[in-house]
């Protein structure tokens, strides 16, 4: 029953963007009237025929993928290439801190190296956004007014997604009253691995409608869905429910972001450009490590959606450990020097 | 019962029979052309020619492909490139090496490959307990000892005498010994309790640097190496070493022991190449906390000196001393040779508190 809801909300989209109403899948909640659920400035979606084939696409070719995806990731990168690529992966960078140890000056460092990763190479960066818990979003805002660098925030009971809704919305809320450019949130992995595909669907359009003028990341956390198929299905779930980015991971779980995932949502993401003309962003999220790694990532987009998507507004790196290791490499270049891990500050 | 007869004669076969003319007499001289059905004497069908030590050319011989010992493996250089290395096997040395081998001449990035693997090493090894790091350095030393004939081997075809190459081996194992010894008591000789005016305890300990580089001397090949790398590790560092030219495949048979010890993998890397090209790499690298280098070639060691001083290395260069010398105890071992990668930290504490 609530799969035909599901399925018939996106039969018409525009019905929706004005009503809000068939999204409710909990009438103990209550949602702002009238905001759109989705971007209504997009494209129309293809019709009843394409949308069906959202909830029942072929299987993914595994052994294919992942071919692919070690293929792409065997070019060898140098001199000017790799130093762009390596820029536009700074760039590109959802500085990121998600630990319960999280503390104000931390989350200050972590602001001040998003806002100048390199100080001997001010032409460096700045990263595209920091990435904290809802309860440090006012810190970091204060900390990056004036700066190009967005604060996103981690919302819906992150990272297991297994509260309540309304208790997720008003996390979302609140993420974004705080400030927050940018919201990531979590889907309930639970249910789409019972196939409960339209509680996932009305959650995140729920979620998108609560995160008002932010931007909402979508993390599928591929690590727990178990194979291609749902990976594939929970993309096109999240796309269709409104999502802005789809991100692979929480970083909590292991495995995080590989290329064969990545390269499969791309895919996904390719598709639905094709079908919509709507541009949906990726963001790869934990275990991306090396800037060798990174260049990898970099190429796949490359070969999958082209130039265009080769922007920190289509393509963002979740990362930690990534930033020094890139800056190692850019120093490298730079000097002609091996550089040593002691000489960049860890946060 | 004549199935057992049969049986219990096969063997027989595999002996060389001088007197008579037998198939197997006659199948070193064919060389080894693959496999020929022949029969016995007593009529057993034999698929594969039997070993004859006599003609050793009557079967293939497995040569050894030598490769650099990085992070605890054997490989190749990342360059593709190889040096050949020439060393005769003389007349006892059966089923060896052809008389010209190929060694892998290691790049810039092989230098990097070792320097991140020592580096990963780095923290497990300085935190063993002294004793413990001692004990394992006396393990190299068995591992070492029941080596010997290869060590020693490996040294003849390098160009020293029988007699030379003994007496090498004998005293690096017993070098080996004698770090291992060392390995708990350094510390206790280096540290200090300071006097001081004012109410402060004043300790004075010494700490591993890091990430330490050697360019090996060409001779002695297996003692020059043991008596750099030795200390450093002694120390609790870990080590990149670049084995010396004239006879790097004595330092690849030594990575064998190395890897058969309990020593961890990534604490000593052995990489082989030329010296001209990779030491300035050693040097250039930031991680690498020291340098210990052993080089004829004046411009060399300037280079290394200067480009070392970029990331405040503690840079030593040497001209390589002479064989008898590296075997002087006085000379070539010592606490001085663990002291001189290892860092002083010195601790002020309040008294009473």
């Amino acid at each position: 029953m609530i799969a035909s809801r599901g399925v018939s909300t996106l039969e018409d989209q525009s019905d929706i963007g004005e009503t809000g109403e068939s999204l409710k899948c909990d009438d103990s909640v209550s949602y702002s009237e009238g905001a759109p659920a989705f971007n209504a400035d997009a494209p129309r979606r293809g019709g009843v025929g394409s949308m069906y084939a959202l909830f029942a696409p072929p299987a993914v070719d595994a052994v294919a993928l992942e071919e692919r995806a070690a293929s792409l990731g065997k070019r060898s990168l140098k001199g000017e290439t790799k130093l762009a690529g390596l820029r536009l992966a700074v760039a590109m960078m959802d500085l990121t801190t998600l630990e319960g140890k999280d503390t104000p000056g931390k989350v200050n460092q972590l602001c001040e190296k998003a806002r100048i990763p390199l100080y001997q190479d001010p032409s460096v960066g700045p990263c595209a956004a920091i990435c904290v818990y809802p309860n440090h979003v006012v810190t970091a805002k204060a900390r990056l007014a004036g700066s190009s660098v967005k604060v996103a925030s981690v919302a819906t009971a992150f990272p297991s997604g297994q509260s309540p809704l309304d208790i997720k919305l008003a996390d979302t809320r609140r993420a974004v009253d705080f400030g927050a450019d940018e919201i990531d949130m979590v889907i309930d992995r639970g249910a789409m691995l019972v196939g409960d595909f339209a509680r996932v669907f009305d959650e995140i359009s729920a979620t998108k409608e609560a995160c008002g003028h932010a931007h909402l990341k979508v993390i599928l956390e591929t690590g727990e869905l178990g194979s291609y198929d749902l990976i594939r299905k929970a993309s096109e779930l999240a796309i269709a429910a409104g999502a802005d980015f789809i991100k692979t991971s929480t970083g909590k779980i292991q495995p995080a972001a590989t290329p064969p995932v990545t390269l499969l949502m791309l895919e996904v993401i390719r598709d639905h450009y094709y079908a919509s003309g709507r541009r949906i962003g990726m963001k790869p999220a934990g275990g991306v490590r090396t800037a060798k790694q990174a260049l990898h990532y970099l190429v796949l987009v490359k070969e999958t959606l082209g130039d265009a998507w080769l922007t920190p507004d289509l393509f963002r790196f979740g990362a930690s450990a990534l930033l020094n290791d890139v800056l190692m490499q850019l120093e490298k270049q730079r000097t002609g020097n091996y550089q040593a891990a002691d000489d960049f500050s860890k946060d | 019962m004549e199935n057992k007869e049969a049986s219990r004669k096969a063997p027989r076969g595999f002996e060389r029979d001088e007197t008579s003319e037998s198939a197997l007499g006659t199948s070193g001289a064919s060389g080894a052309s693959g496999v020929e059905v022949e029969h016995t004497s007593s009529g057993d069908i034999l698929l594969m020619k039997p070993y004859d030590s006599a003609n050793v050319d009557a079967r293939v011989r497995v040569n050894k492909a030598y490769k650099m010992f990085i992070g605890g493996a054997f490989v190749r250089s990342e360059s593709g490139r190889y040096f050949q290395v020439e060393g005769a096997p003389s007349e006892e040395d059966l089923g060896a090496d052809p008389a010209t081998v190929n060694v892998p001449r290691g790049s810039r990035k092989d230098v990097r490959d070792a320097v991140l693997a020592a580096r990963s090493a780095l923290v497990s090894w300085e935190r063993r307990t002294a004793y413990n790091r001692g004990q394992i350095l006396y393990r190299l030393a068995e591992v070492m000892e029941s080596r010997r004939p290869e060590l020693t081997q490996s040294l003849v075809r390098g160009g020293e005498t029988p007699a030379e190459a003994a007496s090498q081996v004998n005293v690096s194992i017993d070098r080996v010994v004698f770090y291992a010894g060392f390995a708990d008591k350094f510390f206790a000789l280096l540290a200090s309790s300071n006097p001081v005016a004012g109410p402060h305890f004043n300790f004075s300990v010494p700490e591993p640097m890091g990430t330490i580089g050697v360019i090996a001397p060409d001779r002695p090949a297996l003692l020059g190496l043991v008596s750099t790398i030795l200390p450093i590790i002694t120390g609790g560092n870990t080590c990149v070493a670049l084995a010396g030219e004239r006879d790097p495949r004595t330092s690849i048979v030594w990575s064998e022991c190395l890897a058969t010890s309990d020593i961890p993998g990534g604490v000593v890397n052995i990489l082989t190449g030329h010296a001209n090209e990779l030491a300035v790499h050693f040097a250039k690298h930031r991680e690498v906390a020291g340098i210990d280098a052993w080089m004829v070639d004046p411009n060399l060691r300037r280079a290394v000196e200067s480009e070392g001083a970029d990331s405040v290395k503690r840079v030593t260069t040497r001209v390589p001393m002479d064989a008898e010398a590296w075997s002087n105890e006085r000379k070539a071992q010592g606490l001085g040779w663990i002291e001189r990668f290892l860092e002083t930290k010195t601790i002020w504490h309040p008294v009473g508190v």
